[in-house]
């Protein structure tokens, strides 16, 4: 037995953190976020693309490295821990794994090798499904899409998008189309890009094997919650080491706050909670890919639990920070807004809680 | 236990609805300075923040037990009668009195322990909102350990010469004064070498640079000093004694920062949106485990809001021992208030993290920028682990941490 992560795996993550530390410096994330440097955000995913993080999950005869859910984890993990402002999750994760189990042969080898040579770039709007808010919804109807998505992942500069109605069945629509509208929302995280999609009359590929089964749009689901939560404990453990760093440098009432017990617990606290969540996060990866039946608890239990985790570590770690960690100045926040939206995307712990539980009766 | 107000109270009561009814829709024609500020309502009538303040006064709603002399109504201090223009405003969603450091710091402090020419001088413009005063009394070395302060105040023939940084001031860049702590006795102990100082922002050699925080709105700054000159008169108490009067203006922060009845305001609010905003096509507020979060957090509130009035009646009933009472104030409110917006994020889910000018934002994104806001607050003003080592040391007379030589 062996539970961990291969040396591949390390070395390749690695080499992420070592590129994000370097391109996606905390001036750089502050200038993306404020809006006044569109181009650095494209070179730093350009240099993510060189480093071969599209091709993960693509099967090697579609041109991919045909890699598993694991090991996209850890590439998650460490695209949180840098706030990368690039588009992962929904074309580099979900697409592939939505081609895989609700694509047919045909539609494989059409997206695919586009998606591996990045001529194609996904995103994904699956939120009316999981939970349709107001009166958001997509209908299907002569093969045409009406209606409206919200929360569609990573929409920008995406050429296609995957939609999904409320039966769970997958839709490839292309992103110029002239009978679609893509609205930008704003987040609190602006590290990443949300969009409203509004359709009319918009031509659709139905996914031929989501027609008549939710199987393959909760697979693919459950690979972006395991991503969002590696995303999460990425961002959590960065907030942990600068919290512990700070309150080793930072002095009053002459001496370093991390020698008042205050300070310590609330440090202890923040790593008890979080060291689990590596394991949680590995296995729930790994069901994926080779337990099926305990693969949809475990990939809910690890979006939720993080979530909830990775919510009290961002507040903790601000409040380590004292004043400090409440301003621009350090740059905190924008692992304290990412943790806020992997919390909200692809459905709040609640509601994947209970969809946890249903997997059991 | 009694808790009617008595008779008289009724007629104010109906006094007060009256004058609600008679400025609905009040709306404002300048903005606030406090980002959580009241915009008004609309179709009503318009005026200034500063008119508004000066119709209240009139009234008695507000500056109640404040000298006329100074500015205000010149009434007795009747705490009921400002509970009752809270709720009835509330109520009504009248627009209350501006709040902010010079009126709920500085003006108290000033009736306290100012000299009379003081009062005359600062009082009633900073009722009218005419004066906005920023607090100047943290500095990068000096925050849970306020003491330990270090900018410089020298008395050269009648003047102080100011050198030194504050920073996380709040509203600098809209006030025209600062109260502000110095070290002026470099040789005392650290406690008893300090004064507050009253000084004007227009004064040459001041220099504030804007602090962007993690909401990106609220806005404070850093504050530089350098060789600037202020009257020798403009000293609270006396040299050396600004730790006390500083201490007595932190009192009147505390229990300020997260009022139970503003909490109380948003839970309606949330339990409002929760009513219209549906998930799968049925109401957020059907959803028992939503609801039943939210029915914690009203559970608390109101345990808050009960505490409130106790320390009202404590007020009126000076034999009552409320001390350690006050003392879990500011930790508990802001706590609390944090959690409640955190709710509302959770229940609106991917909705409820929009910002700023976002399509779809609910109540104008108040949920999202309240939830840092108020982590802010959790921090400012004496952090929550600080107030749990006073309450733990003297509210419960537990031992306290040993110094370290020489701090
Ligand atoms: C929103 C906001 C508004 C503010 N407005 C103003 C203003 O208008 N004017 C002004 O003067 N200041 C203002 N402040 C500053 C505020 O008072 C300080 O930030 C606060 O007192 C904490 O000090 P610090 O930031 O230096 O943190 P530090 O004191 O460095 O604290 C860092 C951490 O160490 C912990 N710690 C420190 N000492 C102890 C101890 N003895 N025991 C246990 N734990 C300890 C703290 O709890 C915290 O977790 C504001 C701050 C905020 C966040």
């Amino acid at each position: 037995m062996y539970f961990g992560l291969s040396e591949e795996q390390s070395f390749f993550q690695d080499n992420v953190k070592k590129y994000l530390e370097e391109h996606a410096t905390i001036d750089n994330i502050r200038h993306i976020a404020n809006g006044d440097e569109n181009n650095l955000s494209a070179e730093i995913h350009q240099g993510l693309l060189n480093l071969g993080i599209n091709g993960l999950l693509i099967p090697e005869e579609f041109g991919g490295l045909g890699l598993d859910l694991l090991f996209a984890a850890v590439v998650s993990e460490a695209l949180g821990s840098g706030v990368s402002p690039t588009p992962f999750i929904a074309p580099y994760v979900m697409a592939p794994t939505a081609f895989k189990h609700a694509g047919s042969i045909t539609q494989q080898k059409n997206y695919l090798p586009k998606i591996a040579i990045n001529e194609y770039r996904f995103a994904v709007g699956f939120s009316e499904f999981i939970g349709k808010r107001n009166d958001a919804g997509i209908s299907f109807v002569d093969n045409a899409l009406n209606g409206r998505a919200m929360f569609v992942l990573d929409a920008n500069d995406a050429t296609h998008l995957l939609l999904a109605d409320e039966r769970g069945r997958i839709f490839v629509v292309n992103a110029s189309s002239s009978n679609i509208e893509i609205v930008k929302l704003t987040t609190v995280d602006k590290t990443r890009q949300y969009a409203e999609v509004i359709c009319k009359n918009l031509e659709a590929e139905l996914l031929e094997n989501s027609s008549d089964s939710v199987e393959p749009i909760n697979r693919t689901i459950d690979a972006g919650r395991i991503m969002l939560a590696a995303d999460s404990l990425g961002a959590s453990q960065i907030m942990i080491d600068r919290a512990v760093d700070y309150s080793k440098e930072r002095k009053q009432f002459g001496r370093a706050i991390g020698s008042f017990q205050a300070v310590k617990h609330m440090c202890a606290e923040m790593a008890a909670d979080l060291e689990p969540c590596y394991a949680l996060i590995w296995h729930a990866a790994h069901c994926h890919d080779h337990s099926p039946d305990e693969a949809r608890l475990m990939a809910c239990h690890a979006k939720a639990h993080v979530s909830e985790m990775s919510k009290g570590i961002a507040k903790k770690a601000t409040e380590v920070h004292g004043g400090m960690g409440f301003t621009d100045l350090l740059g905190l926040h924008y692992w304290f807004k990412r943790i806020g939206l992997n919390r909200q995307i692809l459905g709040s712990p609640e509601l994947v809680r209970e969809e946890a539980y249903k997997t059991q009766i | 236990m009694d808790l009617e107000y008595g008779p008289e109270y009724q007629d104010f009561t109906k006094e007060v609805q009256s004058f609600c009814k008679k400025y609905e829709g009040l709306s404002f024609t300048d903005r606030s300075n406090n980002p959580l500020g009241s915009s008004g309502g609309s179709g009503g009538p318009k005026m200034s923040r500063s008119e508004w303040q000066k119709i209240l006064i009139k009234n008695g709603y507000f500056a109640r037990s404040v000298p006329k002399e100074y500015g205000g109504y010149g009434g007795e201090a009747d705490i009921l009668k400002s509970r009752i223009v809270a709720a009835e405003f509330s109520k009504a969603r009248t627009p209350m009195a501006m709040g902010g450091q010079g009126i709920d710091m500085l003006v108290p402090t000033l009736l306290e322990m100012g000299t009379e020419e003081q009062k005359q001088t600062y009082i009633k413009s900073t009722l009218h909102g005419e004066i906005i005063w920023c607090q100047g009394y943290s500095e990068p070395n000096a925050g849970s350990d306020l003491a330990s302060l270090q900018t410089k105040g020298e008395l050269v023939g009648d003047e102080w010469v100011i050198n030194g940084q504050k920073i996380w001031t709040s509203t600098a860049q809209y006030s025209q004064m600062c109260f502000c702590l110095v070290r002026t006795e470099p040789d005392a102990p650290k406690h008893s070498g300090i004064s507050y100082l009253l000084i004007p922002m227009d004064t040459p050699g001041i220099e504030i640079r804007p602090l962007v925080d993690m909401t990106l709105k609220a806005g404070f700054n850093e504050v530089f000093f350098t060789d600037v000159k202020i009257p020798a008169s403009n000293i609270v108490g006396k040299r050396g004694e600004g730790w006390a009067v500083a201490n007595a203006t932190l009192g009147h922060e505390r229990g300020s920062l997260a009022p139970p009845d503003a909490t109380m305001n948003r839970v309606n609010m949330l339990m409002q949106l929760m009513k219209e905003e549906t998930l799968d096509g049925m109401p957020l507020i059907e959803y028992p485990v939503y609801r039943d979060r939210l029915m914690k957090i009203q559970g608390k509130v109101l345990a808050q809001q009960s505490h409130a009035l106790r320390l009202l009646s404590a007020k009126l009933n000076p034999m009552a021992d409320v001390k350690l009472g006050k003392m879990i104030q500011k930790l508990t409110g802001t706590e609390l208030r944090h959690e409640l917006e955190g709710l509302a994020i959770d229940v609106l889910g991917e909705i409820g993290t929009l910002y700023e000018d976002s399509p779809h934002l609910k109540n104008d994104g108040t949920w999202q920028f309240i939830y840092m806001y108020f982590l802010g607050l959790i921090i400012g003003g004496g952090t929550s682990q600080i107030q749990k080592n006073i309450i733990a040391e003297r509210g419960l007379g537990m031992p306290k941490e040993p110094k370290v030589e020489g701090a």
